[in-house]
């Protein structure tokens, strides 16, 4: 599904405050994978991911998804395969319009956006009953703007919106980093959740190491802009959770 | 009332422009001050137009396409040169005084014994009542596209351009290419004043925008001061009292000419007057 061939990334270049963020990372993902990405802060794992959502783009270096060459596509052309949810609940929704008007651009992800009215009652209706699914009692509230809601409701329906619209990619950037323990249990269950029923290709970031031991069918320990160790599903399995701390011992 | 009638009659030619701060400010947070140019553009290519004896169907048109050339320049120039969007405004908006002035060849036409606007249709006998009818023909027609535009999946993807940019570029939108277009929307808009005012008051002058932005931006505070104040979260209602902000600050003006105060000081008052109504909120906030 993804395939990196020797990317890297360098900022300011010749400066003084150069940084080598990647510095030859090869990774093939393949379809179906979740792949879960740990490392100290500084190791390059956002800007990898970056790079794979086409924000940043690289230095040098290949990226194909889906066998097309997306080296220098920009992100909002990769959005035909891939979904994103931020770190921070702002940067995946927008605040002041509302979760419905959210809604409808995500489910207009891979296609232009028109100039006809989009939502009408079916549409209404079935973002209602997608809502429903988490529980969270957000279905009659769909007319409210984004920013009422708590920053683990947002990730919530980031989630769900990823799912809106045709999606092969999800990237997942320390999406619970920002809330408290239950509401990021109940991100990782939801995630965890959708990459299954809708057969998703995932890579996730995370800094929770029980996270990163209890979900995703591969583990890849990056350092230095490199990747140190990828366990693939059997190698994962037979991995305690005392190990992963070991890791960064 | 003759003096009142002739504010509200200023106030719905500036709503146009009012829409265009709308756009430019509110929507995609860019503070566009390129609108002092654009307006005075509006005014330069209606009055060449008229007084080269142009049908009225060809210089609506140009007026907009003008308009939004202008805007358009300075989105170029903020996203593609990535240079702060305030001095792209401010770039283009001191280039396009020696364009309007060339253009012009003049630094006033007056348009007399032209056909305008206003002396081409006739509904009411009385000329400010004519003038008036057709102000508010044209205003519920630049609402109602506007209005419609921002409920359309485009017009939701330009209100999430000025929200949340990582989110749009994530979900398919080029932010380049829509702030582009917002600019260019907006200006066009801001031109359409131009367009009204220079036929309302039968001349265009070189300087008539200078510090025209103020008048949109007013308009725009005054109806952001009620939108949050009464939570509301409707388009329609929001463009409605974008429009209103622009009358009332039409009014205010009158009614500080008509209890006597200097001419000269208009500027002064205007300038205090938005400065008021963008700090009561706050005073009143901090009393409590």
């Amino acid at each position: 599904m993804i395939e990196i061939k020797n990317i890297h990334k360098i900022f300011n270049a010749g400066k003084a405050n150069q940084v080598n963020a990647v510095n030859g990372i090869s990774l093939d993902v393949t379809a179906g994978e979740f792949v879960v990405i740990v490392g100290a802060n500084g190791s390059g794992k956002t800007t990898l991911l970056d790079m794979i959502a086409g924000s940043v783009l690289p230095n040098s270096g290949r990226i194909e998804i889906e066998g097309q060459n997306v080296t220098k596509l920009p992100d909002y052309r990769r959005s035909q395969w891939i979904a994103r949810v931020f770190q921070n609940p702002m940067s995946g929704t927008a605040s002041d319009l509302s979760i419905l008007d959210n809604f409808r651009l995500a489910a207009i992800r891979t296609r232009p956006k028109g100039l006809t009215i989009g939502i009408n009652e079916t549409f209404k209706n079935q973002v209602k009953e997608k809502i429903a699914t988490l529980g969270m009692g957000l279905e009659n509230k769909i007319e409210q703007p984004m920013g009422t809601l708590s920053g683990g409701q947002r990730q919530a329906l980031t989630l769900l919106m990823s799912v809106m619209d045709s999606c092969k990619v999800l990237l997942l950037d320390e999406p619970t980093a920002a809330l408290d323990p239950r509401s990021a249990q109940l991100v990782m269950r939801t995630a965890d959740e959708l990459i299954k029923d809708y057969k998703l290709t995932a890579i996730l970031i995370t800094h929770n190491l029980k996270d990163a031991f209890n979900y995703g069918n591969r583990i890849i320990l990056m350092g230095e802009g490199l990747i140190i160790k990828d366990l693939d599903a059997q190698r994962k399995a037979g991995l305690k959770q005392n190990d992963l701390f070991d890791w960064f011992g | 009332m003759d003096f009142y009638l002739g504010a509200l009659l200023q106030g719905l030619c500036y709503s146009a422009i009012a829409l265009g701060i709308y756009i430019s400010m509110k929507i995609f947070n860019i503070p566009d001050i390129t609108t002092d140019g654009s307006y005075t553009l509006g005014g330069v290519v209606t009055a060449i137009l008229l007084t080269h004896h142009q049908p009225a169907y060809i210089i609506l048109p140009a007026v907009i396409i003008a308009g939004a050339v202008a805007g358009a320049l300075t989105g170029i120039i903020h996203t593609k040169l990535k240079i702060n969007a305030l001095l792209a405004g401010i770039l283009v908006m001191t280039a396009l005084y020696s364009v309007n002035l060339v253009l012009m060849g003049t630094s006033n036409l007056p348009l007399i014994n032209v056909q305008s606007l206003f002396t081409l249709v006739h509904i009411a006998a009385d000329a400010n009542h004519n003038t008036f009818w057709i102000l508010i023909f044209f205003v519920v027609i630049l609402t109602l596209l506007i209005g419609y535009l921002l409920k359309t999946d485009f017009g939701i993807a330009m209100r999430a351009t000025g929200n949340s940019e990582s989110m749009i570029r994530s979900l398919g939108v080029n932010t380049d290419r829509m702030k582009i277009i917002g600019l260019a929307l907006a200006n066009a808009l801001t031109a359409v004043s131009g367009y009204l005012i220079s036929q309302l008051q039968g001349f265009t002058d070189i300087s008539m925008g200078i510090g025209i932005v103020i008048l949109g931006l007013g308009s725009v505070i005054i109806a952001e001061t009620l939108i949050n104040w009464l939570r509301i979260t409707s388009v329609w209602l929001s463009l409605l009292l974008v429009l209103a902000g622009a009358i009332v600050f039409q009014m205010v003006l009158a009614i500080t000419l008509d209890i006597g105060v200097d001419a000269n000081l208009l500027k002064l008052v205007t300038a205090v007057f938005v400065l008021l109504i963008v700090s009561l909120p706050r005073i009143t906030f901090k009393a409590k």
